[in-house]
């Protein structure tokens, strides 16, 4: 298992290389850094647009060019944004702060009452509770969160406020315009419409994939087998049953919360709340690359991160998987 | 006496009767009401769509009565109303699915064919080829789905030589490419994790202590047991792909086919700005549009699922 995790390890950190140089060129390919400082800075001097150049390593060689870029980003020697001259990690800190808040209370809610539901469904499968979750379920799957975005924002912002005079929820920010300092109510109530949209789909999502694995799980032999074992049926179902059942269920977990990071773009878009999404989107309208290449940083390492840990995981939890 | 007489009839139907296993698997589909529906939902969808002229009361341009007819609500000339400038909404709504429908048929089909060999080639035979394609995997999949499309999309798109082939930004078949591209990895993961899994099993230990080869194994052991999650796969990338283009369009960033054509994902992404000006049936008919197309695959998959695996049973 340690040789696993350390042979894991050793290949993370060249993928990270790797991979920041692939969205490296990539992101010089496609939104072309340099036309887009010009761009937004007109009148920026020859000076100015070579000190741009060396800083955000924009060789021509783009072998050079990584390397110097990769020589500022891990000395912290961070090139400013484009737009407005200005520190990226203030920023970026705010940024992932939001988001994670957002992406743990859903994945929070979401991945508890999908599972309670999975099971419930899982427990009487065609009955009529089984068909009632999954039809949810479904119905939850197939509605992509701008959709269920707009119904909300329609229902507690336009029809609430034509009918009750008052709005229920606020639809945008983390706060109302003007606010400063914290406050734990009023963040809150802003933060109620987008985690419940991001909610749903996770709901939806381990709803499922609890009810799966768990009727995966009870139409094996080994259940079979306790039960003929004369072990009560309660003791069946949460020792043998649900244990296994979860086992698929964790690893996917651990993908889900590593992808969560920039996984909120949608649903951050449509309520104007200024996390990871927000901030990839008007950065990579702009071509901002210094602003973008930190973000892709995290995303990766992160990712990369609950990878590991979701292969461990199930080496772990499952005796069976072979991981060497 | 009496009561062997009353019997017979009953012992003779207990007898089991011979129901091969594909007439099993149809008989568990068929029991999936949902899905039943919805495959005559999407029946119908697609002859509409197919006989777009024909159900289509207006050309994809042309507007339903001389000006003024911007934003009429819907009414006996125009069923769903009309758009910002006075075009049918129905009829767009035909020309739009027959797009996205293209887009998610087309994508899913090429994502599941490489994701399957990928997919089974690396679980079974594991060793380097499965490092360096899971590698690859994870290093699409580490990034969210719409900020890969988003760099992807513009990247491919400023490559000047690759246009010939794969069309330009804007087009069906770049989305088309572009879907491709990163739908095989989530396919063939799912392959290649139920490979994992069954190759540890019994009967291909047994199928390998009687000599046979690897091929042989992979095509008639593995892939055969692995039909159920393929198909579900191959049901939510047809999903996800439509879905996608819809994402995509949302954000502008969508496919423009051609002169004032149209697709799903363009006339969803209307809804956005239709909800506070009161235009209701803008953001109603397309998002319902969608989620119905999304939905019915995706009962279609699960009732696939049902159907292709023999130890699901119905009454637990």
């Amino acid at each position: 298992m340690l040789r696993f995790v350390i042979r894991r390890l050793a290949w993370a950190v060249p993928t990270l290389f790797l991979v920041t140089f692939l969205v490296y060129i990539a992101l010089r390919i496609g939104t072309n850094p340099v036309e887009s400082y010009k761009r937004i800075n007109p009148r920026a001097t020859p000076a100015k647009i070579q000190q741009y150049i060396d800083k955000n390593g924009l060789d021509p060689n783009y072998v050079r060019g990584y390397f110097r870029w990769l020589v500022n980003f891990v000395t912290l020697d961070w090139p400013r944004s484009i737009k407005g001259s200005r520190e990226v990690w203030p920023q970026l800190k705010d940024a992932l702060a939001n988001t994670l808040r957002l992406g743990t209370a859903a994945s929070v809610v979401g991945i508890f009452f999908g599972l309670m539901l999975g099971v419930y469904a899982a427990l009487r499968p065609g009955g009529r509770r089984d068909v009632g979750v999954n039809t949810a379920a479904f119905v939850g799957i197939s509605i992509p969160p701008y959709v269920s975005a707009i119904l909300l924002q329609l229902l507690f912002a336009v029809y609430w406020s034509r009918w009750f005079g008052s709005t229920l929820f606020p639809t945008s920010g983390v706060y109302p315009p003007g606010h400063t300092g914290f406050n734990l109510l009023l963040m809150l109530k802003h933060m109620v419409l987008p985690v419940t949209v991001v909610a749903i789909q996770i709901i939806a999502v381990y709803a499922r994939y609890m009810r799966s694995s768990l009727l995966d799980v009870l139409s094996s032999e080994y259940m079979r087998t306790a039960r003929s074992k004369g072990i009560s049926e309660r003791r069946v179902l949460f020792k043998h049953g649900l244990r296994n059942a979860l086992i698929p269920v964790v690893t996917i977990a651990a993908l889900d919360v590593g992808s969560i990071v920039g996984g909120l773009i949608i649903t951050e878009n449509i309520f104007s709340y200024p996390g990871m999404g927000k901030y990839f989107l008007s950065s990579f309208g702009e071509g901002d690359f210094p602003l973008l290449m930190p973000w892709m940083v995290i995303i990766v390492a992160s990712v990369l991160l609950f990878n590991l840990l979701a292969d461990v995981s199930y080496a772990w939890l499952d005796p069976r998987i072979r991981l060497e | 006496m009496s009561n062997e007489l009353v019997n017979s009839p009953a012992v003779s139907e207990t007898a089991v009767p011979v129901v091969s296993p594909r007439r099993m698997a149809f008989n568990r589909f068929v029991s999936h009401k949902a899905a039943v529906v919805s495959v005559f939902v999407l029946v119908i969808l697609v002859v509409f769509v197919a006989l777009s002229p024909l159900t289509a009361r207006y050309g994809v341009n042309q507007s339903v009565q001389a000006p003024p007819n911007s934003f009429l609500p819907p009414r006996a000339n125009a069923w769903l109303g009309t758009d910002d400038i006075g075009r049918d909404l129905y009829s767009r709504l035909i020309y739009g699915v027959r797009v996205s429908l293209i887009i998610g048929l087309f994508s899913a089909i090429i994502s599941v064919l490489i994701g399957c060999v990928v997919g089974a080639v690396a679980g079974f035979r594991g060793g380097r080829f499965d490092d360096v394609v899971m590698r690859v995997t994870d290093l699409f999949l580490a990034f969210p789905f719409l900020v890969t499309l988003l760099v992807m999309r513009n990247m491919l798109g400023a490559i000047s030589w690759l246009t010939p082939i794969i069309g330009k930004v804007s087009s069906v078949r770049f989305i088309i490419v572009l879907f491709s591209i990163f739908g095989w990895m989530g396919v063939a993961r799912i392959v290649r994790g139920q490979v994992l899994a069954l190759k540890e099993r019994e009967f291909i230990e047994a199928a390998r202590a009687v000599g046979a080869t690897r091929r042989y194994i992979v095509r008639r052991h593995l892939l055969p047991n692995s039909i159920g999650p393929i198909m579900v796969a191959l049901t939510f990338s047809v999903v996800s792909a439509i879905i996608g283009e819809s994402t995509l369009a949302f954000f502008g960033y969508g496919p423009q086919a051609g002169d004032g054509a149209t697709s799903l994902g363009i006339l969803v992404g209307q809804a956005k700005g239709a909800v506070n000006t009161g235009f209701w049936w803008l953001a109603l008919f397309p998002c319902l549009t969608l989620v119905t197309i999304a939905l019915s695959i995706n009962f279609i998959g699960d009732a696939l699922r049902d159907a292709t695996d023999p130890r699901m049973q119905k009454d637990g």
